[in-house]
């Protein structure tokens, strides 16, 4: 167990403010803030490099305020990776046995077993630059987690990853929390990431939290606007998940069917967002799976962007330029037709 | 067809003057001295003993300038603090100051009368026509080298990286030694190199604080007084050599350096 007790730091322009926060064993923690809310250098403090201007850090149930990092059994993953370029794969994974003076077999046997769950073997006596961004993220997991940390820190880890190899990371993010039992911090400011992660999260704000709690807990009850805004979702359908073929997951909400490419089952809420949904005047041939009728029933003018209501069953928020808007000649009662792809489909 | 850039041209024209009046001197007095001269040169004992004095002088102000110069390159790389800006100006005063006057400096401070002359001569450290003096005045003016580059190496590499190290069980000072300075080696050396060549071309500071034992530079200036260009000639052209072959060495081998930065 981590336990933060009313920490504040002022540096350069970074602040941390009276901070207090309790990440429990085993738990998959997520700081959720925008950029310059303090969130790495609380991520920076737990790991020992910083030191606080006052407050106190415990874990374990000892305070750990003035250890230093190399005495904190704590792993630190950063968003561009850190990796040590002057060493392989194979050396920088190695790293954190060496300095424990493990011995040469040892070191061998665990670094290769951790490059094969991470499956980077192939990559053993690569140089970090000539690494995919993808491949150098497993490796800098690799190096952090086979120290077996008490805690693993990670800072905008899944960042600099394109769409699809940020997909693949975060799942394997999910099986590594498992299958390591480890705790992990993980500071983003992307939404998805803590929907999709998170057991509990925290809402950071110019030093300050402004929320802890469960992600249906943070969405659905924001405790102010900048929460709310930041969190910004418009869709959470609750429903039932079951099994539809090998790759899909068909949510029952009660009133209608939506498909997701999410692996979830049982009761589970649903997201979409906004814009991941297209809507038509007619029928059209489309490769998505979620495709609704539906009657407007709020049209609302946020500006360059018109917020639609649609019942498709559920309510549905859709975003259009004011130009298709215009282009669309619909009003409330008008009959659009809306789609949206099961890949958009979040489960929580 | 491909449209002529006036302006690139131009200055290639205009830039080619620098590197002409540079290389048209040096390459000329290669060749101008007679290899039979330059030979009977390398036989007398005189010249070897200056040509030594300097290099071996060079080498011993470079050593020490590496002792103290990274240690404050790192700490002007990785801190912030009150008056470092008038830390970094001492650091490079060196460069703006004439070279006698430096000799006139140090000798007011390190003559046997002088404020750190005294307390040195005490443990038998002579700085006045002593080895010991040639190489404070080499250091004095060469110093500013190693740090400057060093210090460029070290704020290329990220602090990250030393924090990540930390938390893998590394302490500080081993963190400096396995992941800090392999990084910044690279400048490290560049910069030791510039410091050894500019201490053995050293010459005004040199004479004032010991014009014995003779250094190779200053040889080149009796010999120029006293026997006229003919004579002092073929010793130039064996010192711009040395200096020339090892500037050459160390440059392939940085070519050949593993960069990690780039392919």
């Amino acid at each position: 167990m981590i336990k933060i007790e009313n920490i504040s730091k002022d540096w350069k322009e970074f602040k941390l403010d009276g901070i207090s926060l309790q990440i429990e064993d085993g738990e998959y923690f997520v700081i959720l803030g925008p950029s310059g809310s303090g969130k790495t250098m609380l991520l920076e403090l737990m790991a020992g490099i910083w030191k606080p201007d006052s407050g106190k850090i415990f874990m374990g149930g000892k305070e750990i305020t003035w250890l230093p990092p190399e005495q904190r059994g704590v792993g630190f993953v950063y968003q561009d990776y850190m990796l040590f370029p002057h060493k392989t794969v194979f050396e920088n994974i190695a790293f954190g046995l060496k300095m424990a003076k493990l011995p040469h077999d040892e070191i061998k046997n665990k670094v290769n077993e951790m490059m094969k769950v991470l499956r980077i073997e192939h990559l053993a006596n690569r140089l970090p630059r000539t690494l995919s961004g993808g491949e150098q993220q497993r490796t800098a997991l690799a190096r952090a987690l086979i120290i077996h940390p008490r805690v693993l820190l990670m800072d905008e880890p899944l960042s600099a990853l394109d769409k699809n190899t940020r997909d693949d990371l975060m799942q394997e993010l999910k099986q590594l929390h498992q299958n390591f039992d480890v705790t992990i911090v993980h500071v983003t400011h992307n939404f998805d990431e803590a929907l999709m992660l998170a057991d509990r999260m925290a809402v950071m704000r110019n030093g300050r939290i402004s929320q802890v709690g469960d992600s249906s807990e943070v969405f659905r009850h924001p405790a102010d606007k900048f929460v709310a805004d930041f969190v910004g979702v418009e869709n959470i359908i609750k429903g039932k998940a079951m099994e539809d073929g090998e790759k899909l997951t068909v949510v029952d909400t009660g009133n209608i069917m939506i498909f997701s490419s999410e692996m979830k089952r049982g009761p589970v809420h649903l997201t979409v967002r906004p814009e991941d949904i297209i809507i038509s005047k007619e029928k059209a041939v489309t490769s998505a799976r979620n495709v609704f009728n539906g009657k407007i029933k709020e049209i609302i003018d946020n500006g360059a962007l018109i917020k639609l209501i649609i019942d498709i069953g559920e309510p549905l928020v859709v975003f259009i330029t004011r130009q298709s808007f215009f282009e669309f000649e619909i009003n409330v009662g008008s009959l659009v037709w809306t789609y949206f792809k099961a890949s958009a489909v979040h489960l929580f | 067809m491909r449209k002529i850039d006036y302006k690139t041209i131009f200055f290639a024209i205009m830039g080619s003057f620098m590197v002409l009046f540079i290389f048209i001197p040096i390459i000329n007095l290669i060749f101008s001295a007679d290899p039979s001269s330059i030979m009977a040169n390398l036989h007398d004992s005189e010249v070897v003993g200056a040509i030594f004095v300097s290099v071996y002088s060079a080498l011993i102000a470079t050593l020490i300038a590496l002792l103290f110069g990274v240690p404050l390159a790192y700490i002007l790389a990785r801190h912030d603090f009150f008056g470092k800006g008038f830390i970094e100006s001492i650091v490079d005063v060196p460069v703006v100051i004439p070279h006698t006057v430096v000799g006139i400096a140090l000798l007011l401070v390190f003559s046997s009368t002088g404020v750190l002359g005294v307390p040195l001569n005490k443990l038998g450290i002579v700085f006045t026509d002593s080895i010991a003096g040639v190489v404070i005045a080499m250091l004095f003016v060469s110093g500013s080298f190693v740090v400057n580059s060093a210090r460029e190496g070290f704020e290329n590499i990220d602090p990250r990286m030393e924090k990540v190290a930390r938390t893998l069980g590394c302490g500080s000072f081993k963190t400096f030694f396995v992941i800090t300075l392999p990084l910044a080696l690279r400048s490290i050396v560049v910069g030791s190199l510039m410091c050894w060549a500019r201490a053995v071309s050293e010459f005004g500071a040199v004479i004032i604080l010991a014009y014995y034992p003779i250094a190779a530079p200053t040889l080149i200036y009796q010999r120029f007084m006293s026997f006229g260009l003919y004579d002092s000639t073929p010793v130039a052209v064996i010192l711009i050599s040395i200096c020339l072959s090892l500037f050459v060495v160390v440059r392939l081998l940085i070519k050949g350096w593993r960069t990690y930065d780039k392919d």
